[in-house]
C-alpha cells in the first residue's frame, strides 16, 4: 500500500476521548469529531465514521444520552451529553490509562540499556 | 432507531460538505472528500446497529442458510447420512415410546403415586413363596387391615374370575372382577354412568348388584344410559346394574366385563383363604416403609381375632413368617418387564452410536473434501470458532432432519413393537408417541448431530490455510495421523456390533434351550383347549356335574378326527390362579402343629394324560369307575415322588391326604413333571386328585370340579369347522353352557415364551442393524483408504510388487482393525452380557460357543468387506496412477 496504514487506537481509547470532550460541553457528532481532531492537533488519524459505533456503545451503557436539537449552523442534529455514570466511568478509565502509560513510558525510557 | 442513525450520519456528511465548500472546494469534490474521510457508510451503520443487536443469532441464521445450501449441493451424501440417522432415530424413538408408556408414565388413576399393592411374602409357606403374587390376602386379613390400619386412606381386596351371563341370546362367559368395599375408593376413578357399589351392596344378604365395563356396556347395551336399574342374570343370579366404569378403566392390570361386590360375611370368616389381591391408597406423606410396619403390627391382631375353626391353633401362621412387602402399584403392574425393556433400549442405543460412527466417517470424508473451501473462508477472516460453529450447525441440521424423518418411521415402528411385543406386556394399550417421546427424539437428534459433527469440525477447523490453499492436496499421500480418527471409529463400530451380536446370540441360544424343554404336554399345535364352567345354580348335584362332563367328553370324542379328550382343573401355563394346600403323607410323622409343605394340586379326569400327551412314569391312570365310586386314589408328579420316596416306583401304594379328617388316598400313578409356570420355571411338585371327591368337610354330597379346562387332541385343532362342531357337541349336552378361552395349547405355549421371543426379535433386529452398519463402515473406510493410496500402490506395483502382495497389504490393514475391534468387543461383552443373566435360560452369560462363533463371524465379514477394496487396489494401473505426477 502506498499510504501508511493508520495506527489503530487501543480499544476504549476513542470512547475515553469522546467522554472527555463531552465532559466540557454537550455537542453533536460532527462537532465532536472536529473537536477531537483539533484538540489532538491532527496527530490522531480518526476515521470520522468510527465515531458513530462508539457513540452507540456509550448510549447502550448509559454513559451518554442523546437528544435531538438545533446546531449552531441551524441543522437538526442529535446532541450528546455526558451522564453521571459516564463521568465516573471516564475517571476510572483515565486513571487506569495513566497507570498504563506510566508503565510503558518507564520501560521505554532511555539510559538503562 | 436505525433511521435516526442514518439521518444523523447524513447530517454529518452534509455539514462536512458545507464546510469544505465554504473553504472553497467544488461541491462534487467536497462530497467525495467527505465520504472518504467518513469511511464505509453501510459498514459503519451495520457496526452501529450490531452494538444493539444480538449478533450471534443473526450469524446463526446465516450459518443455517449456508448449511442448507451446502447439504443440498451433495445430494447423495445427504441422502445416505439422512437415512442412516433417520433409521437409528426411528428405532430409538419407537423403543423409547414403549419404555416411556410402560415404565415412566404414571398409572391411569388420580394421584397414582399414592397407590400401593399389599404384597406380602411367606417364606415359611413353602410352595407359596415362589408364587409371583407372594401370599395373597385372606378376607379376614382384609377386614383386620381395613379396621385397624393407620397409614391408608382406603384399602380393599379384589379377585378375578369368570361368570356365565344367560338370558340374552347365546349364553356368554364373561371376565369378572369381584371387589370388596374400598377398591373403588382407592382407585378413585368415578363411574361413567350411575354409581359405585355402596356399603349396602357389600352386605352378605343385601341386594345383588353389578357394574359394567365400558366395553361390555357398548357391546351388549349399545351404550344405553337407561341401563341403570335393569337386571341381568349372572351365574343364574339376577343382579341389578348400578353403574358403568369409564372407557380404558382397568383393575390394576386386569380387563373385565362385569364387576360384582365380594360381600364378605364377617361373622363366618376364618383365618385362611389367601386368594385376594390387596390394594390401598397411602395417606398423604405416609411411606411404604411405614405402611409395611403398620401391616406387621396388625398381623398378631389378625391371628388373635380369627380362627380356622374349633381346636385349631391360630398362631400356626407364625411359622409362615408372613412379611409385608408393599410395592407401588406401578411396580406391581410392570412386574419384571422393566429389565427387558431397558436391555432393548440399551441395545438400540448402541445401534444409534454405530449409526453415528458411520455418519461421522462420511462427514470426515466430506469435510476433508471441503478443506479448500474452509481454507478460503479462513483466509477471508472467519475465525476458528466461526468455522466450527458453521460445521456443527450443518451437522445438527442434518440430525434434526433425520429426527423428523425418524419420527415418521417411529409411528410405524411402534405399531410393529406392539404387534411383536409379548401379548402379556403390561400397559400395552397405553403405548403411544407423546410429547415426552417427541422431546426425547428432538434431544437425540441434536445430540446425534453434535456427536457426528464434532470430531470432523474440531479436526479440520484448525488453521492450515497455507498448505490447503497452495497444494490443493492432490499429490500428497495421506498422513497416518489423518487416518487415525477414521480407524478408531471402525474399531469402535466393530466392538459395538460384536457386543450386540453377542447379546442376540445368547438370546437365540436361550430360545433354543427353551424349545428343548419338555413342557409336560406333547404336540401343542394339535391340542384344542377351552374352559367350561358348570355353576351350582345350573346343575346342583355333584355327581350330575361329573356325568355331564363325562357326556361332553364322549360327544367330543365322537367328533370326526378327535383322537382323545379329557379335562383338568387347569392346564399348565394357562395363567389361572392355581390351588395349593398342605399335603400329609401317611408314612411321615408330623410334630404337633407342624405344617407340611404346600403343594400344587389339581383335579383330573381319566383320559386327560393321553389327550395332553403327558407321560405316565409309573403305575397307572385312575379309572372312571374309581372316580364315580369315590375311591380314594390319587396321582403325583415325578418330582414329588422322588422327593418323598426316592423313586417313582416306590411311590405306588403310598397314601396321602390334604387335611386330618380326609380319608387316605392311595397313589396309583406317577406323572412326568409339568412346567406349570412356564418353560423357564422349575416344575412344581404336584398332586392330582380325582375330578369327583368326597366333600372336603366331612360327610355330605361329593364335590365336583365345576370349572375345568377341556383338552381335545385332534389334527383339526384350531379350525373354524372344528370349533363349530365342538360348540354343537357341548350344547347337545346342555345348551346353557358357554365355552371360554377357546384356543390351542400352542397359543398358550407361545405366550409363555413371548418374552423370550420378543427379546430374540428385538436383539436380532438390533444385531442385524449393527452388523450391516459395521460392514458399511469397514467397507467405506477401506475403499477410501485405497483410493487415497492409489499413487502409493501404483509406485509399489511399478517397482515390482505383485498383485497378491497388494491384496495382502490391504487385507492385513483391514483385518488388523477388525481384530482390534473384536478384542475390545469381547472384553466389553464379557462385562455387559452379565446384565442380561435374568433373561437367559440354559446358557451362561459367558457362553464360550456364542463368543467364538460371533467373533469368528464378525472377523469373516470384516475380511470380506475389505476384500472388494483390496481387489480394486490390485487393479491399479501404475501408469494411470502416476500420470498425475
Amino acid at each position: 500500500m502506498k499510504k501508511p496504514v493508520p495506527r489503530d487506537l487501543f480499544p476504549g481509547a476513542l470512547e475515553m476521548m469522546i467522554l472527555r470532550t463531552l465532559k466540557r460541553q454537550p455537542m453533536h457528532g460532527y462537532a465532536l469529531v472536529q473537536q477531537i481532531k483539533r484538540t489532538s492537533n491532527d496527530l490522531l488519524e480518526i476515521e470520522e465514521g468510527s465515531l458513530y459505533p462508539a457513540l452507540q456503545r456509550l448510549l447502550k451503557e448509559d454513559f451518554v444520552k442523546a437528544e435531538w436539537g438545533i446546531s449552531s449552523t441551524n441543522r437538526r442534529v442529535r446532541i450528546y451529553k455526558l451522564t453521571a455514570a459516564g463521568g465516573k466511568h471516564l475517571e476510572r478509565e483515565v486513571s487506569s490509562f495513566e497507570r498504563m502509560l506510566k508503565g510503558i513510558t518507564q520501560v521505554l525510557a532511555p539510559g538503562e540499556l | 432507531m436505525y433511521r435516526e442513525l442514518s439521518e444523523e450520519i447524513q447530517a454529518h456528511l452534509d455539514e462536512k460538505v458545507e464546510e469544505l465548500v465554504a473553504e472553497g472546494m467544488p461541491r462534487e469534490e467536497a462530497k467525495r472528500a467527505a465520504r472518504r474521510q467518513f469511511g464505509n457508510v453501510p459498514l459503519i451503520e451495520e457496526k452501529s446497529r450490531d452494538v444493539w443487536a444480538w449478533p450471534s443469532v443473526e450469524d446463526l441464521f446465516a450459518d443455517v442458510r449456508f448449511g442448507l445450501r451446502a447439504l443440498s449441493h451433495s445430494r447423495v451424501f445427504t441422502a445416505v447420512a439422512l437415512l442412516t440417522i433417520a433409521i437409528g432415530i426411528a428405532a430409538n424413538a419407537a423403543v423409547f415410546s414403549v419404555v416411556n408408556s410402560v415404565l415412566l408414565k404414571p398409572l391411569n388413576y388420580p394421584n397414582a403415586e399414592q397407590l400401593v399393592a399389599l404384597h406380602q411374602v411367606a417364606p415359611g409357606a413353602e410352595g407359596l413363596a415362589d408364587f409371583e403374587n407372594g401370599l395373597l390376602l385372606s378376607p379376614s386379613m382384609y377386614v383386620t387391615y381395613s379396621d385397624h390400619n393407620q397409614t391408608f386412606q382406603s384399602l380393599g381386596v379384589w379377585t378375578t374370575g369368570t361368570a356365565n351371563v344367560t338370558g340374552m341370546a347365546e349364553p356368554e362367559q364373561v371376565r369378572t372382577v369381584a371387589v370388596s368395599d374400598g377398591v373403588f375408593q382407592t382407585l378413585g376413578v368415578p363411574p361413567a354412568v350411575g354409581r359405585w357399589f355402596s356399603q349396602i351392596d357389600q352386605e352378605p344378604n343385601g341386594p345383588s348388584r353389578v357394574m359394567l365395563s365400558y366395553g361390555y356396556w357398548e357391546r351388549r347395551f349399545g351404550g344405553d344410559r337407561t341401563v341403570i336399574g335393569r337386571n341381568i342374570v349372572v351365574d343364574s343370579q339376577s343382579r341389578e346394574i348400578v353403574g358403568v366404569m369409564p372407557q380404558g378403566f382397568r383393575f390394576v392390570d386386569s380387563d373385565f366385563d362385569l364387576t360384582t361386590p365380594l360381600a364378605f360375611n364377617r361373622g363366618k370368616l376364618i383365618l385362611a383363604g389367601f386368594g385376594f389381591h390387596g390394594i390401598a391408597r397411602l395417606k398423604p406423606g405416609a411411606t411404604i416403609a411405614e405402611a409395611n410396619a403398620d401391616l406387621s403390627r396388625m398381623l398378631p391382631i389378625w391371628m388373635d381375632s380369627w380362627s380356622n375353626g374349633p381346636g385349631s391353633n391360630p398362631h400356626i401362621y407364625e411359622t409362615w413368617k408372613i412379611t409385608p412387602m408393599i410395592q407401588s402399584l406401578k411396580q406391581q403392574v410392570i412386574g419384571n418387564i422393566g429389565e427387558l425393556l431397558w436391555v432393548v433400549m440399551g441395545t438400540i442405543g448402541v445401534v444409534m452410536l454405530i449409526a453415528c460412527a458411520n455418519v461421522t466417517n462420511l462427514w470426515l470424508v466430506r469435510v476433508e473434501a471441503r478443506q479448500q473451501e474452509l481454507a478460503v473462508r479462513t483466509a477471508l477472516g472467519a475465525g476458528r470458532a466461526r468455522i466450527v460453529r458453521g460445521l456443527l450447525v450443518e451437522s445438527v441440521m442434518l440430525g434434526i432432519m433425520g429426527g423428523l424423518v425418524g419420527v415418521g418411521l417411529a409411528y410405524a415402528g411402534v405399531r410393529f413393537l406392539v404387534a411383536v411385543g409379548p401379548s402379556n406386556l403390561p400397559r400395552l394399550n397405553e403405548i403411544s408417541i407423546d410429547g415426552r417421546t417427541l422431546a426425547f427424539t428432538f434431544v437425540l437428534s441434536v445430540l446425534a448431530g453434535l456427536l457426528f459433527g464434532l470430531i470432523p469440525a474440531l479436526k479440520y477447523a484448525a488453521p492450515r490455510t497455507a498448505s490447503a490453499l497452495q497444494s490443493a492436496g492432490r499429490t500428497i499421500s495421506v498422513s497416518r495421523e489423518r487416518h487415525r480418527a477414521r480407524n478408531l471409529l471402525v474399531i469402535g463400530q466393530v466392538a459395538m456390533a460384536l457386543v450386540l451380536l453377542m447379546c442376540a446370540g445368547l438370546m437365540i441360544r436361550t430360545f433354543g434351550a427353551l424349545r428343548k424343554v419338555d413342557p409336560g404336554f406333547a404336540d401343542p399345535e394339535h391340542l384344542q383347549i377351552m374352559r367350561i364352567s358348570i355353576p351350582g345354580s345350573l346343575i346342583a348335584g355333584s355327581e350330575l356335574v361329573m356325568r355331564t362332563q363325562n357326556a361332553i367328553l364322549d360327544k367330543l370324542a365322537a367328533i370326526n378326527g378327535v383322537k382323545s379328550a379329557g379335562f383338568i382343573s387347569e392346564m399348565p401355563m394357562e395363567g389361572f390362579d392355581s390351588d395349593w394346600d398342605q399335603i400329609y403323607a401317611e408314612d411321615r410323622v408330623y410334630a404337633d402343629n407342624a405344617i407340611p409343605p404346600l403343594r400344587l394340586y389339581k383335579h383330573i379326569s381319566p383320559g386327560l394324560l393321553q389327550a395332553a400327551g403327558t407321560k405316565l412314569v409309573a403305575g397307572r391312570e385312575m379309572t372312571w369307575s374309581e372316580v364315580y365310586g369315590l375311591q380314594p386314589v390319587v396321582m403325583v408328579s415325578e418330582n414329588l415322588a422322588r422327593e418323598m420316596w426316592g423313586t417313582p416306583a416306590a411311590a405306588i401304594g403310598k397314601r396321602l391326604r390334604e387335611y386330618p379328617k380326609m380319608p387316605w388316598h392311595e397313589v396309583v400313578g406317577v406323572i412326568q413333571d409339568v412346567r406349570e409356570n412356564g418353560l423357564q420355571e422349575k416344575a412344581p411338585e404336584t398332586v392330582y386328585w380325582p375330578a369327583l371327591m368326597e366333600n372336603a368337610f366331612g360327610p355330605g354330597p361329593a364335590e365336583a370340579t365345576r370349572t375345568a379346562t377341556f383338552v381335545i387332541r385332534s389334527d383339526r385343532a384350531g379350525t373354524e369347522s372344528f370349533l363349530n362342531e365342538i360348540h354343537t357337541a357341548v350344547w347337545s349336552v346342555n345348551s346353557n353352557l358357554p365355552l371360554a378361552s377357546v384356543r390351542t395349547m400352542q397359543e398358550v405355549y407361545d405366550k409363555s415364551v413371548a418374552r423370550t421371543s420378543f427379546t430374540v426379535v428385538m436383539l436380532g433386529i438390533a444385531g442385524t442393524m449393527a452388523l450391516t452398519l459395521g460392514i458399511i463402515g469397514i467397507y467405506g473406510v477401506m475403499s477410501y483408504t485405497v483410493s487415497q493410496r492409489n499413487r502409493e500402490i501404483g509406485i509399489r506395483l511399478a517397482l515390482g510388487a505383485q498383485g497378491g502382495d497388494v491384496l495382502q497389504m490391504v487385507l492385513r490393514q483391514g483385518t488388523k482393525l477388525a481384530l482390534l475391534g473384536v478384542a475390545i468387543g469381547v472384553g466389553a461383552a464379557f462385562g455387559l452380557t452379565r446384565l442380561m443373566t435374568n433373561l437367559l435360560y440354559g446358557v451362561s452369560a459367558h457362553d464360550p460357543l456364542t463368543f467364538v462363533v460371533v467373533a469368528a463371524l464378525l472377523i469373516l465379514v470384516a475380511v470380506l468387506a475389505c476384500y472388494i477394496p483390496a481387489r480394486r487396489a490390485t487393479l491399479v494401473d501404475p501408469i494411470i496412477a502416476l500420470r498425475y505426477e
